[in-house]
């Protein structure tokens, strides 16, 4: 079957959720381009964006309507060449209507998952939960007369217990891609013990097309952008409860989110990283990992106890920040919470006492000034030689982040969950926007 | 030589700010004023300098594309909204794409030089920025002919420059012409620097030049120019009255205050055809050359010009179409500063189409706006050296590429 042949029916589990519907955007619109070469005229691409609500999957297809329009705005110019023989349209706006409708001609919404009996490729992005998807696959798989392949957007289990448990003999692949789908450059593939080499080679021929940075991660739970992202909360976790013997919860929080934010140069703090993903969804890889890893504790305590709380994060659906372990007004962090005092403490009542107890830092530069800057490290070079001498616990804080930031890198490599240094720095350049891959030398 | 029936002054005019990306105060999605506020705003500010609306005789207001921009047609019909004292007066519109301002401009001299009017309110404008850039092409597109249009770039106009430059490119180097390109683009942001109203008045490139000669990118826009080579996507809107020695009398507005028009050139070419040389803007030579022999002067009597360049190249070919350079020099000419401020020969002294802005229909009225300011001293910062000895600045506007074509030289 040709890479064509294999995208003219296609499902897409859970289309409308946050995941889901990006990739339900980008397989439209690469099926799309498919179905209006010369030489597919005629041949029907079918793309099932499946899922429980029908609600959910109505503002799917705005959100898709809305998408397409600015991608055609961006293309019009190629696109007036593939629209070449139609000519009744004249003006960019009717050849950008036009691809709108031909994208979205290609989708069909659906409540029904029996839709994906017919297909030759399912993405499944579902709940993160191994026992529900091997369920799902296997339902599939069962009634399913094409021996479609599986392409799971799982971010952390491993895809060895998926296949095995589904049964589905190596028609599956872990095809990562990051939050949201269509902005993210980075897809992590993760190869199963017995993923087909075609089913490999399709994903690396499909990510392409894309245009996505691939990285390959072996099939050790949480991959190497969970991997990292989990082990640096659990150390964030540590550094809290130590700086808690002479702060209030809510103090060291906000102090352990401004030395990586501000300090180590990201776009987010720590916690505002979590309350971005969802405490809940945290918590819940952390669950789903901790089972595979071996002689190490995934798992926070706190991070329960805020759940248990009801503190959980995550995003409305215009994409604007819930209120999670810190409260935003217009993005901006307002206050914290404090599990011990179960309020949100603003910031004003806490930031000066934070500081003087920090000390005085090296002044950091800002993360937008560098992070596409091509001249970074002629900044950042000196900037983390004067942490790396400056007194005071704030600089102690960022030294000893930064060295577990790299600890947690290279325990990557080591246990063999990335082939090399560098791919863990481009997951964490491209999939979290950091303006520096942890594995460096300038603390060295 | 020839000489008008009577005399035809130009006085009193009015540029509202040119409003687009540049400027600090525009945001795309900030509700803007609309099409009539910047119509009010240009006509009262002309009608204040007149003595008000009960002196106007006649009306004409230029404008290329409301119909599709703003949704609006019948534009004649906004005069009485700027001035409950010109309702009942007779008004028209003109277009001819980009050139409509300038055939705003001659249709007030023509009721001058008719005698139907002794005071003639002149207006030209366009509100541009509600659309984005790619559906702003689809409506600027029909100032080409209409066949061309569906194997045309998704940016038409800027296409078709480009394809020029190209030419340019090719007859006559690539390097030095794209260096006039960037000399040119500085002149144009240090001229809009010193003007309040410009579209690139808060421009803050600290080097013009370097940033102008970036490589253009064709996966993104262009074979042949960048962004910075093309003129503004602008709201504004320009106004000036056009009169007779009687005209001014009732006004009281004493000759001196005033630029007096002594020669026009007014030519078309046939729209359905491509240009017979891609290298030079022959229509633009045409109409400057029948503007100075109709004035009795050569481009050496001639101190400053508003020329329009909608593009760089256009800009440098203009040069060449004024008789500045010869052809395939343009470029030398400009590098070497002669067209800057205090060059030999200034132009586009408040920026022109690329510093200034580009509302579309209002360009034209802009340029005479712009010389009534140099030639009487009320320049303000943008203030250029007028010798005694060259009393003559020249305007020249083109609509399409290189089809509508509108020159007029006027005397200090």
């Amino acid at each position: 079957m040709t890479y064509e042949e294999r995208l003219q029916h296609v499902s897409v589990l859970g289309a409308a959720g946050k995941m889901g519907s990006g990739i339900l955007l980008l397989t439209a619109v690469e099926m799309a381009d498919l179905s209006l070469k010369p030489g597919n005229k005629g041949k029907t691409f079918v793309l099932n964006a499946i899922d429980i609500s029908d609600e959910a999957l109505a503002g799917v297809m705005r959100y898709l309507r809305d998408q397409i329009l600015k991608i055609a705005e961006k293309k019009v110019a190629g696109l007036r060449t593939v629209y070449a023989e139609r000519r009744d349209l004249v003006d960019n706006d009717e050849i950008i209507s036009q691809y709108i409708f031909d994208v979205m001609n290609v989708v069909r919404p659906t409540t029904r998952m029996e839709s994906a009996y017919d297909s030759k490729m399912i993405f499944e992005a579902i709940k993160e939960d191994s026992a529900l998807k091997i369920k799902i696959f296997s339902q599939i798989n069962r009634n399913n007369s094409n021996q479609p392949w599986f392409f799971t957007n799982t971010s952390s289990i491993p895809i060895t217990v998926l296949d095995e448990g589904a049964g589905l003999n190596g028609r599956i692949i872990g095809f990562h891609f990051y939050n949201p789908p269509a902005v993210q450059k980075l897809v992590e593939v993760i190869r199963s013990k017995n993923t087909l080499d075609e089913v490999h080679e399709f994903a690396m021929a499909y990510a392409k097309n894309l245009r996505k940075i691939v990285v390959p991660a072996h099939d050790i739970a949480g991959f190497i952008g969970n991997g990292h992202f989990m082990r640096d909360i659990l150390y964030a976790v540590t550094e809290v409860h130590k700086l808690i013997k002479d702060m209030s919860v809510a103090e060291a929080i906000y102090a352990m989110n401004k030395i990586t934010q501000e300090y180590l140069v990201r776009p987010m703090g720590i916690f505002q990283l979590i309350d971005y993903v969802g405490v809940d969804v945290c918590s819940f890889i952390m669950f789903v990992m901790n089972p595979f890893t071996k002689d190490e504790e995934i798992h926070s305590p706190l991070l329960d106890k805020l759940m248990g709380l009801g503190i959980k994060g995550g995003q409305f659906s215009d994409g604007s920040q819930k209120d999670g372990i810190m409260k935003y007004e217009k993005g901006k962090i307002v206050a914290v919470y404090d599990p011990v005092e179960e309020a949100y403490i603003p910031i004003s009542r806490i930031q000066a006492r934070v500081e003087e107890k920090l000390g005085k830092m090296p002044a950091p530069p800002a993360w937008k000034a560098i992070v596409g800057n091509k001249a970074k490290d002629e900044v950042l070079k000196p900037y983390f030689a004067e942490v790396k001498t400056a007194p005071g616990l704030g600089a102690g804080l960022t030294r000893e982040y930064a060295k577990k930031s790299k600890e947690i890198g290279k325990h990557l490599v080591a246990c063999g969950v990335a082939f090399s240094d560098a791919d863990v720095n481009t997951v964490l350049l491209t999939g979290f926007f950091h303006a520096y891959g942890p594995i460096n030398e300038y603390l060295d | 030589m020839k000489k008008l029936r009577r005399k035809v002054y130009f006085v009193a005019g009015y540029n509202t700010i040119s409003m687009g990306s540049g400027r600090k105060e525009f945001h795309p999605k900030k509700e803007r004023p609309g099409l009539e506020d910047y119509i009010r705003e240009a006509g009262q500010g002309t009608l204040k300098m007149i003595g008000g609306a009960q002196n106007v005789d006649e009306c004409v207001i230029g404008n290329f594309m409301a119909s599709r921009f703003n949704r609006q047609a019948n534009l004649a019909a906004f005069f009485p909204y700027i001035d409950e004292g010109l309702r009942y007066k007779p008004a028209i519109r003109v277009e001819g794409a980009c050139g409509t301002g300038g055939l705003a401009l001659m249709s007030g001299i023509k009721s001058i030089l008719a005698e139907t009017a002794e005071v003639v309110l002149a207006i030209g404008f366009e509100v541009q920025n509600t659309v984005k850039a790619i559906y702003c092409a689809d409506f600027l597109a029909p100032a080409g002919w209409a066949h061309d249009r569906k194997d045309g770039h998704a940016y038409f106009f800027p296409g078709q420059f480009s394809e020029r430059a190209g030419a340019y490119f090719e007859k006559f180097g690539r390097e030095i012409t794209r260096k006039g390109f960037a000399r040119w683009y500085r002149n144009a942001i240090e001229n809009a620097r010193l003007c309040e109203t410009a579209q690139e008045y808060h421009n803050t490139i600290k080097d013009l030049e370097a940033a102008a000669m970036a490589e253009p990118n064709p996966k993104v826009f262009l074979e042949n120019l960048t962004a910075l080579d093309c003129s503004k996507v602008s709201d504004g809107a320009s106004a000036i009255a056009i009169m007779s020695e009687e005209g001014l009398k009732r006004c009281g507005i004493p000759v001196s205050d005033a630029v007096e028009v002594v020669g026009y050139g007014q030519v078309e070419e046939d729209i359905t055809k491509p240009p017979p040389d891609k290298t030079a803007l022959t229509t633009m030579k045409k109409a400057v050359s029948n503007a100075l022999e109709f004035a009795g002067i050569t481009i050496d009597q001639v101190s400053t010009a508003e020329i329009h360049d909608c593009f760089t190249i256009a800009g440098i070919m203009a040069v060449e179409a004024l008789g500045l350079a010869e052809h395939g020099k343009g470029p030398e000419y400009v590098i070497a500063g002669n067209t800057a401020r205090d060059g030999k020969f200034p132009i586009n002294t408040t920026g022109g189409l690329i510093g200034w802005g580009h509302p579309t229909g209002g360009t034209g009225v802009h340029m005479a706006v712009t010389l009534w300011e140099q030639l009487k001293g009320k320049a303000g910062a943008a203030q250029v050296n007028i010798p005694n000895d060259r009393p003559f600045g020249l305007m020249a506007n083109m609509g399409g590429d290189d089809k509508t074509l509108v020159a007029i030289v006027f005397k200090r």
